[in-house]
């Protein structure tokens, strides 16, 4: 018993990795002011970048070395969704268009290139199968050394890539920036009320894209997460499901606190997964219980706005264009 | 973004509001930008596959005007698109930013499915339609009802509300699938497929024609709602101050709820259409993500009923054409969502330059 509830912790905790990722990154985008819906296009690119620069390293390279394994594939990775969130942010900001209409292209737009560039990509260098990166991944998936001697403990909350830990330390810096320092202070000002922040000498143009970008470069690394760590290196079109916007309900649950929202990724990364540890439920019930994150997320949606309590609702200017001569 | 001159303290390029843009000229700028764009796309796919863009281009045609079948499927994939448009347009021109249309089509799709699966044989042909229409509707009502009344009572965020309703609309029809199908196979086949109840009939030997039709009345109806009723001159005042329309005495959220009351019935209609029109069965992905594509239809035609006949044509045409090219090329077909994508930015992006005016820097800019 104790076993399966370990696993099912660890289960837990890698279906909630690429959703922190996500989540972080979009906190950060949202307390800026801009509703970056492209974010799970931008984890599907960030996915895909991740493979098609791993794989260029792996066969062209005669002897892979562990350290670029990594750093290639992680570079392509942020170079990739920082583009896609470029695309986003010179749109929304320096042209002024919708924020939703952009976001929800975006998705449309990066949901393609992941699917056509994995499901194309053998054959652009005149291969057949599947797509599978087995000796990057497995540099991704090592663990701490210690992590097998120690029994259950270690099997539980050791056993991860290095990618799991910094998601975690990322959102608890990204914490401590938006709470603790100027920048962070700026940052919130932004998005609670650009024409204040501007009066007050923020450049808000300046700190919008920067957090866009930074947001979805992180957002990304939940989608080389995936790829790498969780499917072993190997791509399945659409594998990468409706995750990204679980991360966005995440964000709306952990109201819009990057602490809060690693435990709430793994409480949804849990619920994601639940149906597998519950003996005797049916093919049916599962799927009633998948419909649990979003669910709460409406709910909780619901009860911030009922309540109106300050320090829990969204940044005030959320999803609204600025434009310093709008009065 | 700009450069400042540190000199004559005037920035290099000084944007401004137009105050009026003749009609013209602003759809030259459009029409500009989906040639760019179409440019764009031909050398990305010149780029993954070495075809000339006329092939490219020739081949987009192959795919929506080849055969009279895919001419068909051009009609009925731009009708229910439009339809799903037209639903989300009045909730859109009142500021109310419905991301839930997938999820409203979807639960309209089911409610005629299980419909159909429950007294498909029970009832005569007409009824059972009858039934199915009012189930849709009632199902996507509630969809879209929900979210808001809670954004008329509390303010809710209503893009975060919607968008999560979609995902419970999935999970819903995967749980009624589970329920239907025994055999846990996870797809439901093809309802009634002997006795065809619940299915609409062909018109002049036409599968899709009916619902062309319908889409069509759809099209007119809601082009007057907008354009001559008194429902359709208060969306417009609330979605362009709701303090204004407080002022004037219209009761702001009676109107954002009958307003969504109607997009959630028109997204009801889809998913009726698309269940006992053209599929005949439900799964989660029917609606295959018109519900978004469908926001950015409507956007682009700024709201205008007539107009988005055209975009969602186009948006269908550039779908059916880079799919026909990924089939000819052996790629994989995600590359029309590329496409897609590329061309909407292209138009998105445009709209900057029809409203705002950039006034450069004169040479000698010093006072």
């Amino acid at each position: 018993m104790l076993e399966t509830i370990c696993l099912f912790i660890n289960a837990a905790i890698i279906q909630g990795i690429p959703l922190l990722f996500g989540a972080t990154g979009e906190i950060i985008t949202e307390k800026s002011g801009n509703l970056n819906l492209g974010i799970p296009g931008i984890m599907y690119v960030g996915g895909i970048s991740g493979i098609i620069g791993g794989y260029i390293y792996e066969h062209t390279a005669a002897n892979p070395n562990a350290a670029l394994c990594v750093l290639i594939p992680l570079l392509s990775t942020l170079l990739g969704s920082a583009l896609m969130a470029l695309i986003y942010s010179f749109l929304t900001i320096t042209l002024r268009a919708n924020q939703n209409v952009t976001g929800l292209t975006l998705t449309t737009l990066g949901i393609g290139i992941g699917n056509f560039f994995g499901g194309s990509l053998l054959s652009f260098f005149g291969e057949s199968g599947s797509i599978s990166l087995l000796t990057t991944a497995s540099y991704y998936k090592a663990s701490l050394p210690f992590a097998d001697k120690l029994g259950l403990f270690g099997k539980t909350f050791l056993s991860f890539g290095f990618l799991a830990y910094s998601a975690i330390i990322i959102a608890i810096v990204t914490s401590f920036v938006l709470n603790r320092t100027h920048i962070g202070l700026n940052l919130r000002a932004v998005g609670e009320n650009p024409a204040t922040a501007d009066a007050a000498g923020v450049n808000v143009t300046k700190y919008k894209y920067l957090s866009t970008i930074v947001g979805g470069a992180i957002a990304g690394l939940g989608g080389l997460y995936f790829v790498m760590d969780y499917t072993g290196g190997a791509w399945t079109n659409d594998g990468f499901g409706d995750r990204g916007w679980l991360a966005i309900a995440i964000v709306i649950f952990a109201l819009w606190r990057p602490k809060l929202s690693i435990l709430c990724s793994f409480l949804f990364g849990g619920l994601y997964i639940v149906c597998v540890y519950i003996p005797g439920l049916t093919s049916s019930s599962k799927e009633l219980i998948k419909m649990l994150p979003y669910v709460v997320t409406i709910v909780v949606l619901v009860v911030i706005s009922a309540r109106k309590n300050r320090s829990n609702q969204p940044p005030a200017h959320l999803g609204l264009p600025y434009f310093r001569e709008d009065r | 973004m700009t450069k400042t001159d540190k000199r004559a303290h005037e920035p290099l390029i000084h944007i401004t509001k137009r105050n009026q843009i003749p009609w013209w000229k602003s759809w030259m700028i459009r029409a500009a930008a989906i040639i760019l764009a179409l440019v764009v796309g031909a050398i990305f796919v010149m780029l993954m596959t070495g075809y000339n863009p006329l092939q490219v281009y020739s081949a987009m045609l192959d795919g929506n005007f080849k055969s009279s079948r895919k001419f068909w499927m051009l009609l009925q994939n731009t009708s229910i698109l439009l339809c799903i448009s037209l639903a989300v347009t009045p909730a859109f021109k009142m500021r109310f930013w419905n991301t839930g249309a997938e999820g409203q089509v979807l639960v309209g799709a089911l409610a005629s499915a299980a419909m159909m699966f429950y007294v498909g044989d029970r009832l005569n042909n007409a009824v059972l339609i009858i039934v199915m229409l009012i189930a849709s509707i009632a199902a996507g009502v509630i969809w879209a009802v929900l979210p808001a009344y809670f954004k008329a009572k509390w303010n809710t965020n209503e893009t975060l509300f919607t968008l999560m309703m979609n995902y419970v609309a999935m999970q819903l029809v995967g749980f009624a699938i589970m329920i239907w199908v025994p055999s846990g196979s996870n797809v439901m086949g093809v309802i009634n497929s002997k006795t065809e109840s619940g299915w609409l009939p062909n018109v002049f030997g036409q599968k899709y024609l009916i619902n062309i039709l319908i889409v069509v009345a759809v099209t007119v109806l809601m082009f007057i709602y907008l354009r001559y009723s008194k429902h359709g001159y208060e969306i417009a005042v609330v979605g362009e101050s709701e303090n204004t329309a407080k002022y004037i005495g219209i009761n702001v959220k009676r109107v954002i709820i009958r307003t969504m009351v109607l997009s959630g019935a028109v997204c009801g209609l889809a998913g009726f259409l698309l269940v006992s029109g053209t599929h005949h069965t439900v799964s989660k992905n029917i609606v295959g993500g018109m519900g978004f594509t469908a926001i950015m239809v409507s956007w682009l035609a700024k709201f205008n009923p007539i107009l988005m006949v055209l975009t969602s044509g186009l948006i269908i045409f550039l779908q059916q054409g880079a799919g026909e090219i990924a089939t000819q090329l052996a790629l994989n077909e995600s590359i029309s969502d590329i496409l897609t994508g590329i061309i909407l930015f292209f138009i998105i992006g445009c709209e900057f330059f029809v409203h705002y005016k950039m006034n450069f820097r004169a040479k000698h800019g010093k006072d």
